[in-house]
């Protein structure tokens, strides 16, 4: 397990770092010059002057990159253009509406999609099943900011049960949840799909193995077989699915915030777009793509952790 | 011997077919998918009206006779304007989903034909490519290029092609030790040629009905682009377009953000049909991935 761990931890680590390599080329791949390039067409000399003294523009592009690469281990990521400060700061105040958003979607999309899958599963081709099916397949095909922006024409705009934009008073808890709901249900909706049809098909394979055979036959009730024994070897490769799906659903926290004009860090790297402000958005993708690599890394330990095969595979 | 398994072979096709004309989801997902690429082609002898034309009085207007599905805040067609926009997804899905293919194919069976350091330099590339929500990649790019058509097909392409390579690979690598292959190697056979006549023809099946699935996605990530200003741009119809133009007047006119979704969900649905109907029949042990 150790060895797995290391081996992995090495892995995701310089994954992070080609990742960084990346966002740092992308500036030097455009010809041009760097220092304009990132700050767009409107940006003042000083500005100019300021962000290529701050990337060390002078210096070897090789050099630029170690620097690069040390702030950001640091928690530099540089200066915003327009404020003037720190795009880490920034992007703290921001991504804990993301974090909220993302949990709450994944969250309802579990407590639905699961038991259904289960449910399906202990009963294949019976009318629920049947249903699931036909709701996963459904549900999954439907682009997720479709389904922001008719869930905001329904609710918001036509029923008016919920609110339409922002996230709500600060501090007021009531107010932030009701303006969660919307953007959560979504970005969960497909994933009731995704996790209905893993769970069905992975669960399908274990009901039919010998333990859960014995475990009937000593009696135990049919909700202790499917849920305390056949669930959790079952749920492996749905933790799989979880973990490698995080980037999607990164991808649609950006829709919804962006639709439902929701201040997290998704709505921060279109504005910073918008603007041509291009150290936010260098810091804020580098920062969604280090949460995603951080998901998919923690699935994969926790798979490891349940299965022992896993291990030797890497 | 030939004639026989050349029956066989025919029998077998045939019961293919057969279990595909009895599935509905697959012949349902075969109507919409003819029904965009009908559209797509046939939109300037179909569309009402030029999709740029301008009728200011009527502007804004819900579903009549005149406009079935309605007008934008200019007075365009909506529907004219799914028509052509229907153009540009397939467009994008046409080139963007066979390059990509194309290209992963050959990654992969590289990896998992050439030595040990390529394949892990190649799966670490996939690895890197792959850890980038798509989205947010597509972002950063855009951020610094601005929003082209030529743009959303560069993103499609890089960020498919680690799926089909992926695929390409493993295939590779159980077919790498077989005994024709072995057979050809010793007989002096070129990689290239290995490649190119045994290896393909072995891979390709998998990884056509993956394209079949990786449409919707494409499709989707042009909409999604395009609808955030980042992708196509206006006064050219794509589903995207109509949508952020809808969005923009969605208080007023519900009807465009309902109009233009409408074909993006029935062309994703219908790949997506098509796709899965295809991989129960023709390699039911893929189907379990999911």
């Amino acid at each position: 397990m150790l060895y797995y761990l290391i081996k992995r931890l090495g892995l995701s680590a310089v994954v992070i770092g080609l990742v960084v390599l990346v966002l740092f080329s992308l500036l030097h791949l455009i010809p041009g010059d760097p220092a304009t390039i990132a700050l767009g067409p409107r940006a003042t000399p000083e500005a100019i002057a300021r962000y290529a003294a701050k990337m060390h523009l002078d210096e070897p592009v090789w050099r630029q990159f170690a620097i690069y690469i040390g702030n950001a281990l640091t928690g530099d990521l540089g200066l915003d253009v327009f404020s003037n400060r720190p795009v880490t700061a920034i992007i703290m105040e921001r991504i804990g509406f993301t974090l909220a958003l993302v949990g709450a979607g994944m969250s309802w999309a579990m407590l639905l999609g699961i038991p259904l899958g289960c449910l399906a599963a202990v009963r294949p081709n019976s009318w629920l099943d049947r249903v699931t099916g036909v709701l996963s397949v459904g549900t999954i095909a439907v682009p997720s900011f479709l389904v922001s922006i008719w869930a905001l024409l329904i609710f918001a705009v036509h029923l008016r049960w919920l609110p339409a934009i922002g996230a709500g008073e600060p501090g007021d808890t009531a107010d932030q949840l009701t303006h969660l709901i919307l953007p959560a249900f979504a970005i969960g909706l497909s994933w009731v799909g995704y996790l209905a049809r893993m769970v069905r098909a992975s669960m399908l394979e274990v009901m039919g193995e010998t333990y859960i055979r014995s475990a009937r036959a000593f009696g135990l009730h049919p909700r202790q077989v499917v849920f305390g024994y056949a669930l959790r070897v079952a749920i492996l490769p749905t933790i799989t699915l979880i973990g490698m799906g995080f980037g999607g659903m990164i991808s649609s926290a950006v829709f919804a915030e962006i639709i439902f004009a929701r201040p997290g860090i998704g709505k921060l790297i279109f504005d910073a777009v918008m603007a041509r402000n291009f150290p936010i958005v260098q810091g804020a993708v580098l920062v969604a793509t280090g949460l995603y690599i951080l998901v998919v890394l923690f699935s994969d330990i926790l798979i490891a952790w349940f299965d022992p095969r896993v291990r030797e595979s890497l | 011997m030939d004639a026989d398994i050349r029956e066989s072979a025919a029998r077998e096709r045939r019961e293919k077919l057969r279990l595909f004309l009895t599935n509905w989801q697959g012949l349902t997902g075969l109507i919409l998918v003819t029904l965009f690429f009908a559209s797509a082609i046939f939109a300037p002898w179909i569309a009402p009206y030029d999709p740029n034309a301008l009728d200011v009085p009527s502007r804004l207007s819900g579903p009549t006779w005149e406009h079935l599905a309605g007008t934008d805040q200019l007075g365009r067609d909506t529907l004219s304007r799914i028509l052509y926009g229907g153009r540009v997804a397939l467009k994008i899905a046409a080139i963007g989903v066979s390059v990509a293919l194309v290209v992963g194919l050959i990654l992969g069976m590289i990896a998992g034909f050439g030595p040990r350091w390529l394949d892990s330099l190649l799966l670490l590339l996939f690895d890197t490519v792959r850890s980038f929500p798509t989205i947010v990649l597509a972002l950063a790019t855009v951020a610094l290029t601005g929003p082209s058509l030529g743009m959303v097909l560069a993103i499609v392409i890089v960020t498919s092609i680690p799926q089909y390579a992926r695929v390409a690979r493993t295939a590779t690598l159980t077919l790498r030790n077989t005994d024709f292959i072995l057979a050809e190697r010793s007989l002096g056979a070129s990689m290239t040629r290995t490649l190119l006549h045994h290896v393909m023809p072995n891979v390709i099946g998998p990884l056509l009905i993956l394209a079949a699935m990786d449409v919707p996605v494409v499709v989707t990530i042009e909409a999604g682009l395009s609808f955030l200003g980042l992708g196509v741009l206006p006064p050219t119809a794509s589903w995207g377009t109509i949508l952020n133009e809808g969005y923009l007047v969605i208080r007023d006119a519900p009807w465009m953000v309902i109009a233009g979704g409408i074909p993006l969900i029935l062309t994703t649905l219908g790949f997506t049909f098509l796709g899965e109907a295809l991989r129960d029949i023709f390699d039911p042990r893929m189907g379990k991935g999911r």
